[in-house]
């Protein structure tokens, strides 16, 4: 039962984030620093993942649509599976892999090295120094990510169409906008400000539970890794289900 | 009147009981030495008069206030008076040190950049660590990470100073050093608990020392009463014998 314990503490420390982020003052400066080093360092990852998704996305639809005599259904397929789903969960996936890992570690060491003590002994607030930048570094940067995800696996997906399929650019752009509508965007970003949260959390949470020496820090990370991709493939699940309600709703 | 009381503290974990009711009084302007052999908890005692661990019972006073069941919050002001300087310094190493000395002052004073900047530079030359102020943290020998870890400490001239091993590890060099800015400090008022195992340095800067063992204080004694035969235990302890 001890992860249920686990699950009740990271509930906890979620709390406190959301209630320190709206009652201490933001660190500016170490927002912008986790920009850059969680979104502005994850691009060559975040393009190379996204142009493989769409390429091979369009790759397989074409085989097996080419069948049925239907490969001129790949862009639209392509289009609506990468903004909806492949584009953030991907991109979730690979900076939970990431992300996750740099956050746990680095923090993991601060708390070994006692800089996180340090830094209570002078009366300043780990949340505000070390946590909040993070999550919100997340938050801001995730969901970008996410829309130049949907950008290059389309790019990506029409490559291989014009190169294997002998489908023509134009038509392959011409269906793509006409089959994507805001709504297909917004559900996708939207997934990804939920995974971004599902990374940026865990992974302080696990970094500042670290007690035990260096040993820690590795299942610290490792148990953060883990944590943030179950919890973006669950969550997908969920949220897939309430927008499916939501749409049928409207 | 005493600035620190420390009343029937008990700390345990699990069925380790570190602590079974450790009781002891510092005065205003004194230094108090509190030694013991290695894992009785002497760290665990420091961390706990700010608040970085929380006793299991007994009372903790300081400054006034007593502290014992307080949350993060209330420690917020009281950390700005009692400083602790880490056993390892606990630099933090995305900073040079220019950068982990302004910290403090940047977090909770109206200085200019200037001022800040002039006031760490006379603490690094009073640390005897003049240009210093750009390296990297983890190019500092032992010494130096204990000197500037000190010196963060004062930045902002803390009433009372918890010295976790100051010395340990290092050179007789470094360790005069630091000898030399705790009675400088001493002098100035300031207030202080140093845990140590290293005896030179205790005589050399305490003015009274209480040796902790099988969690309660077993022996107290003025630094000048330590030839005094009924300080025995004391004696003993620092001829190396265990007690």
């Amino acid at each position: 039962m001890k992860w249920m314990e686990k699950v009740g503490e990271l509930g906890l420390f979620s709390g406190q984030v959301f209630k320190k982020f709206f009652t201490q003052k933001l660190d500016v400066k170490k927002v912008v620093e986790q920009i850059e080093r969680i979104g502005y360092l994850s691009m060559p990852l975040v393009v190379i993942t996204a142009l493989s998704t769409g390429m091979v996305m369009a790759l397989q639809f074409g085989l097996g649509l080419e069948k049925f005599g239907a490969k001129l259904y790949v862009p639209k397929l392509v289009a609506s599976c990468v903004l909806r789903e492949m584009g953030p969960v991907f991109t979730s996936l690979m900076l939970a892999a990431r992300v996750s890992a740099g956050i746990a570690s680095e923090i993991g060491s601060m708390v070994v090295t006692q800089q996180i003590d340090a830094m209570r002994a002078l009366s300043a607030s780990p949340y505000q120094k070390i946590i909040i930048p993070r999550v919100l570094g997340c938050l801001i940067c995730i969901p970008l990510l996410v829309a130049i995800t949907n950008f290059i696996a389309n790019l990506g997906g029409m490559w291989v169409g014009v190169s294997d399929l002998n489908l023509d650019h134009i038509y392959y752009f011409q269906k793509v906008i006409s089959t994507v509508v805001v709504k297909d965007f917004m559900v996708g970003i939207i997934k990804s400000v939920f995974f971004a949260l599902f990374i940026g959390i865990p992974a302080c949470y696990f970094g500042m539970g670290v007690q035990n020496g260096t040993q820690e820090v590795g299942r610290a990370t490792t148990n953060a890794v883990v944590c943030s991709s179950i919890m973006i493939l669950t969550g997908d699940f969920f949220l897939t289900k309430l927008f499916w309600m939501v749409e049928k709703w409207l | 009147m005493a600035l620190i009381e420390v009343k029937g503290f008990q700390k345990s974990f699990g069925d380790h009981h570190v602590h079974r009711g450790v009781t002891f009084n510092v005065e205003k302007g004194e230094c108090y030495g509190l030694l013991g052999g290695s894992g009785v908890g002497k760290s665990l005692i420091l961390r706990s008069l700010i608040g970085l661990e929380k006793p299991d019972a007994g009372t903790i006073k300081i400054l006034g206030n007593d502290i014992t069941f307080w949350d993060e919050d209330q420690f917020l002001d009281l950390r700005k008076k009692v400083a602790y300087a880490f056993q390892g310094g606990a630099l933090f190493d995305s900073m040079n040190v220019f950068e982990n000395l302004a910290f403090p002052l940047n977090q909770h004073s109206d200085f200019s950049q200037h001022e800040i900047s002039d006031r760490v530079l006379k603490i690094l030359d009073k640390m005897r660590l003049p240009g210093c102020e750009f390296m990297a943290t983890n190019r500092l020998s032992g010494g130096m990470q204990k000197r500037v870890g000190l010196a963060r400490a004062m930045m902002l001239e803390p009433e009372v100073i918890l010295y976790d091993e100051p010395t340990a590890g290092l050179d007789p060099s470094n360790t005069q050093k630091i000898q030399q800015i705790i009675l400088d400090l001493k002098n100035d008022g300031v207030t202080s608990i140093l845990v140590t195992h290293d005896m030179p340095t205790a005589t050399q800067v305490c003015d009274r020392i209480g040796i902790l063992q099988n969690g309660v204080i077993v022996a107290e004694a003025n630094i000048e009463d330590l030839q005094n035969p009924n300080y025995e235990p004391i004696v003993q302890f620092m001829k190396g014998n265990a007690l």
